[in-house]
């Protein structure tokens, strides 16, 4: 029986996700660990050149699943491709990033395969019962459970920012297999139509290294104005706190909390949010925490690494001016 | 034209709830406000204008203890027009692939061409049993569904991506899970509460259903649960607005080494 570790490469118009890098970067200290090899699954259309940053970050292996039906994802052909090559090949585990698709796939392949899968995990072990335990935050990150299962393979989608890039070895070579799975009618009830990518130079927020986020304290959505210019000067994604998109002047795509992203970027910097309980919930995770906020006993003070008690339309823009110089250095 | 709808919902903790363990390492419910899961609000609002709008019957189920039996009051005073809850002892760990078999036992009892769901719980936050129950029903799924559109036999709906959206053509009958911006959910108003006092609420057991707790043993077990570390909060950087914006960017770059 072949045991493997494979690690799911999302990627969209031959750009892989960040997520799947850092997955295949932690994946490789695990296969090393266990002694198994490392597996990486790319599904999609016109891949060729993609197998060589593949291998820099630590793969074995890529099997290849490369044809026009499969040019965009859609949760039919992907599942029964997956499906598939799992049944075939029966690998240990199969992680994926916890990602719009990862989402998606990964409960309906687990359902297909009759096994477990650890949701939105934030932290991986190797384990002598289960191959791997993992830790997930439930309640948004009030609180975490800590999950395995006996029943193989093992599935899991992991959160973005979990784990650490590694250095890509850009002279290290894998195996690449090419696989030509079926897919039948029964995948093709839902097709889509269409794709629109919103047009921003910006990360997106559950990947973004830098978040500046605003809340009520921001007073309208015209304000925003001057996180924007600070995300510019960072490379940060923009958030909003519940106050400020129910208020209506920031989209929901954009709320950091329990009922909308988690986050957990290297540096958050909370301008004009109080720091409701829900709010915490989803950006707690943050490595560093920064408060602006007029509000001295603002609850955001009591889990930031540096506040800063001020009128955030004062010093927000200083802060802007600060950053760029040591972004120009 | 009429459509059925199933709405599958799930009572959960209030978010401003504070989560706390009990002697025995366990998530205590106790003192904790419960409601409908927000998402799932949506999925039922949603359900309710298409019923208004095409005819047909939206029936809202749950699995959990007793306590869930107001939320299911609360989907009937909202406007739905029927309610089933399993309700059973021996439903006590479950896990996404036992809820999904549950549901997909009593779904398959009910006449759909349309089932409805939340995108995520805000308690386990796994995304995982509408989708493993769609695959059950060997019907096809849309996740995170901002806009619906039933026509004859067919819907179109607008999914959010990562940094976008989708447009996809679904084949009724299909399971679809909503998210926020869907639409705005109605509060119950008096005459539907009074309404939903006289619709039927079943109450079903393991043993209703045909179905034994020995097939339903949790595919994923929980080893144990833990409580974040309290962040260590509270510096402030002194000093003007200038002064403070200056040395804060320093602290950044130079002791947090994050920029």
């Amino acid at each position: 029986m072949a045991k493997a570790i494979w690690i799911f490469v999302e990627q969209r118009k031959g750009q892989i996700r960040k997520v799947s890098l850092e997955l295949l970067s932690q994946g490789r200290k695990i296969a090393t660990e266990v002694g198994e090899p490392l597996v990486a699954v790319i599904v999609g259309h016109g891949l060729e050149t993609l197998a060589r940053d593949i291998a820099g970050y630590g793969a074995d292996k890529v099997i290849m699943v490369d044809d026009a039906k499969f040019a965009e994802y859609s949760t039919g052909p992907f599942t029964s491709a997956l499906n598939q090559l799992i049944r075939q090949e029966e690998p240990q585990a199969v992680l994926f990033g916890n990602t719009a698709i990862g989402k998606d796939l990964a409960p309906r392949l687990a359902q297909r395969l009759g096994v477990g899968l650890a949701s939105d995990c934030t932290d991986m072990l190797v384990d002598h019962e289960s191959f791997l335990a993992f830790k997930r935050p439930i309640y948004a990150g009030k609180a975490f459970a800590h999950v395995k299962t006996n029943v193989r393979p093992v599935l899991a989608t992991i959160r973005p920012n979990t784990f650490p890039l590694a250095t890509p070895d850009l002279g290290r070579d894998a195996e690449v297999v090419r696989a030509n799975p079926s897919i039948d009618a029964s995948d093709l009830k839902a097709i889509v139509k269409e794709v629109v990518i919103a047009a921003s130079k910006r990360p997106e927020l559950t990947e973004a290294n830098i978040i500046v986020s605003g809340g009520r304290g921001m007073k309208g959505p015209e304000n925003y104005a001057i996180l924007e210019e600070l995300a510019d000067v960072l490379g940060a994604a923009v958030g909003a706190s519940r106050a400020a998109v129910d208020a209506g002047w920031r989209e929901h795509k954009y709320q950091v909390g329990q009922t909308g992203k988690t986050v957990s970027p290297n540096l958050y910097i909370a301008c004009g949010i109080s720091g409701a309980i829900q709010h915490l919930a989803g950006m707690g995770s943050s490595k560093v925490i920064v408060a602006i906020n007029k509000d001295p006993e603002a609850n955001i003070f009591n889990v930031a690494d540096y506040g800063i008690v001020g009128d955030l339309f004062e010093v927000v823009p200083l802060l802007t001016q600060e950053c760029r110089k040591l972004v120009q250095d | 034209m009429g459509v059925n709808i199933v709405v599958c919902i799930k009572q959960t903790f209030d978010t401003e709830a504070k989560i706390v363990l009990d002697n025995n390492g366990q998530i205590d419910p106790n003192g904790v406000n419960m409601i409908i899961n927000p998402y799932d609000e949506f999925a039922i609002e949603e359900g309710i204008r298409l019923k208004e709008k095409f005819g047909g019957e939206v029936t809202v189920v749950s699995l959990g203890g007793s306590r869930t039996q107001e939320a299911l009051r609360t989907a009937l005073a909202m406007g739905a027009d029927k309610a089933i809850l399993v309700s059973d002892a021996a439903l006590d760990r479950v896990d996404e692939w036992t809820v999904a078999e549950v549901l997909t036992k009593v779904v398959s009892g009910l006449a759909y061409d349309l089932i409805l769901a939340g995108r995520i719980a805000i308690d386990d936050g796994s995304s995982q049993v509408a989708v493993r129950l769609a695959e059950n029903l060997g019907i096809p799924s849309v996740s995170s569904v901002l806009k619906i559109e039933v026509n004859e036999g067919e819907a179109t709906v607008m999914r959010e991506i990562d940094g976008g959206t989708e447009l996809i053509a679904v084949n009724l009958p299909c399971l679809l899970t909503a998210q926020k911006g869907l639409n705005e959910p109605r509060y119950p108003s008096v005459a539907g509460i009074m309404k939903a006092k006289k619709k039927e609420l079943k109450s079903l057991t393991l043993q209703d259903l045909n179905m034994n707790a020995e097939d339903l043993v949790a595919k994923m077990q929980i080893a144990r649960y833990s409580l974040p570390t309290p962040r260590q909060g509270g510096r402030k950087v002194p000093g003007d607005a200038a002064a403070a914006a200056r040395e804060l960017a320093r602290l950044l770059r130079e002791e947090a080494k994050v920029l």
